[in-house]
């Protein structure tokens, strides 16, 4: 399946009217190895809208806060989030996704960067 | 913030960049907040093991007599020095530190300082005095301003400030520097280091991050070798400055400029214990007159730890209210306490809100988190004061 990106560095994978959403290897990357909690996790059948914190990772010396790229209803939150933070950081590296959300305006994703221009943008 | 080219560096940038230090700019110095392996993995290591720090930005510095060695020298520099902080200098002994307070006039907190006196009775007549970077301008143009008959002599740009600590500390510094095995918290020493030219080196067993360990001033020139000595050790690991923030907040200690700054008093930062005994009796510190009130009757406010219930850390800024929401205080650092596994802070509550187990909140991202005043250090401080 074809990965789309936000300039917030996250990915979103479209199944139908499912959003899978994940982070970019180089926000993983940003991230660091010091992350010590996801907090506020969003609940599934919560309705966002685009732009909405989906939840905070907790750092050692700051919080960053992951946006919800589409509006839609929270269908699911990876396990692993609620687990133990020293292994987020392998699982980010990875690729692993953060939420499932489905889609109430799946027009939202257009204009969102494809790999190539995701990569010219995060490098750029 | 300071152009990268005019940042200054330390004996120890070169040494910090090769090990792969993320560097950043503190204080105007280029200094490293982490290494490779992290925020967490460096904090823990130095609880578990022994990190060493790279700390040649602090301003060390020599207040010494023209004239050295003397039955009543000690008492000569501490005369000069004491009316500029709340502790006893007079009454530190040969070879003793001492934790104080630099006060402005209305006791207000200028900095906080080591202060430390020679052992060797020729040395007798001189003050051994580290300040934070951020204040040392300052710090020492107001002590030489004051103390006219003595001479400042600043040591933070000829020589390397080294902080070894853990609980490991002590058998790795014993390996290289066996004069140093047997000396105990707050102390001083001046030791000739093998491999390091130049004279006698100040150690203090002392830190500030709640462990036992050493703080070790080298010249500059032999810097780096004496760091690659102790990095040597398997069990000694490069920290940087994000775990030593991390770390001094879990040792309940307080950063200036954060916890403390020149609007709080010693009482109000909770550092009652730094207003020496011999100065209250005297009464004739800088703001003597509202700081023996405070002690006497309490101050308005003042500092109490925070342990929060939920995972979400509370960071600086971040408003302590009542569970009716009434806000009574503010948090003034705060983080993850990797070593006590939930996050903590600390921060001023109004009076009536700081005892022990009192239950409060405090905002983050808009919402109330359930928090608890507790006592601090919010771990098991590990300073060895002798067998």
């Amino acid at each position: 399946m074809t990965k789309l990106y936000t300039e917030e560095h996250e990915w979103i994978e479209v199944d139908g009217d499912i959003a899978v959403i994940g982070v970019s290897a180089f926000a993983a990357e940003q991230l660091g190895t010091d992350i010590v909690a996801a907090e506020d996790l969003l609940e599934v059948g919560e309705d966002v809208a685009k732009d909405d914190i989906l939840f905070v990772f907790e750092k050692a010396k700051a919080a960053v806060e992951v946006y919800a790229p589409v509006s839609g209803e929270v269908v699911e939150v990876n396990a692993f989030l609620e687990g133990a933070p020293e292994d987020f950081h392998d699982k980010l590296t990875a690729g692993e996704w953060l939420y499932k959300i489905k889609m109430s305006m799946p027009s939202e994703t257009e204009g969102l960067m494809d790999e190539a221009a995701y990569k010219e943008f995060s490098e750029g | 913030m300071a152009d990268k080219d005019t940042l200054k560096t330390t004996p120890l940038t070169g040494l910090n960049k090769a090990l792969g230090g993320t560097m950043v700019d503190f204080a105007g110095y280029q200094m490293p907040l982490q290494f490779p392996s992290g925020i967490v993995a460096e904090h823990l290591h130095v609880r578990e093991k022994a990190g060493l720090f790279d700390v040649s930005h602090m301003g060390p510095c020599i207040l010494s007599l023209p004239e050295r060695g003397g039955p009543d020298a000690h008492e000569k520099i501490s005369a000069m020095f004491e009316p500029l902080v709340c502790g006893d200098i007079k009454g530190l002994a040969p070879g003793e530190m001492r934790y104080t307070l630099l006060l402005n006039e209305d006791g207000g907190i200028l900095d906080d300082l080591m202060v430390a006196r020679p052992f060797d009775p020729d040395a007798q007549g001189l003050l051994y005095i580290v300040v934070n970077a951020a204040t040392k301008e300052a710090d020492f143009a107001r002590i030489s301003k004051a103390c006219t008959g003595a001479e400042l002599h600043r040591l933070d740009d000829e020589m390397a400030l080294l902080a070894l600590q853990g609980p490991a500390a002590r058998r790795v510094m014993s390996a290289i520097v066996p004069e140093a095995a047997d000396m105990i918290f707050m102390t001083v020493k001046h030791i000739n280091i093998e491999g390091v030219s130049g004279g006698a080196c100040a150690v203090t067993c002392s830190g500030y991050t709640g462990e036992d360990g050493y703080e070790i001033l080298v010249p500059a020139a032999d810097a780096e070798g004496f760091a690659k000595r102790l990095l040597d050790h398997p069990d000694v690991a490069p920290i940087g400055l994000g775990a030593r923030d991390s770390l001094r907040l879990e040792a309940g200690l307080c950063l200036y400029g954060h916890d403390m700054d020149e609007t709080r008093s010693p009482v109000e930062a909770n550092l009652t214990w730094a207003v020496s005994k011999s100065r209250r009796e005297a009464a004739e510190f800088p703001g003597s007159k509202r700081i023996l009130f405070q002690i006497e009757n309490g101050a308005d406010q003042k500092r109490v730890g925070l342990k929060l219930v939920d995972k979400a850390p509370a960071r600086e800024g971040a408003e302590i209210a009542t569970k009716s929401g009434e806000v009574v205080g503010v948090v003034t650092s705060g983080g993850h306490g990797h070593w006590v596994g939930a996050p903590v802070a600390m921060g001023y509550v109004a009076r009536q809100y700081a005892s022990l187990g009192a239950e409060l909140d405090v905002i983050v991202r808009g919402k109330p988190r359930a928090a608890i005043v507790t006592r601090m250090p919010f771990m098991k401080q590990n300073y060895y004061r002798g067998q």
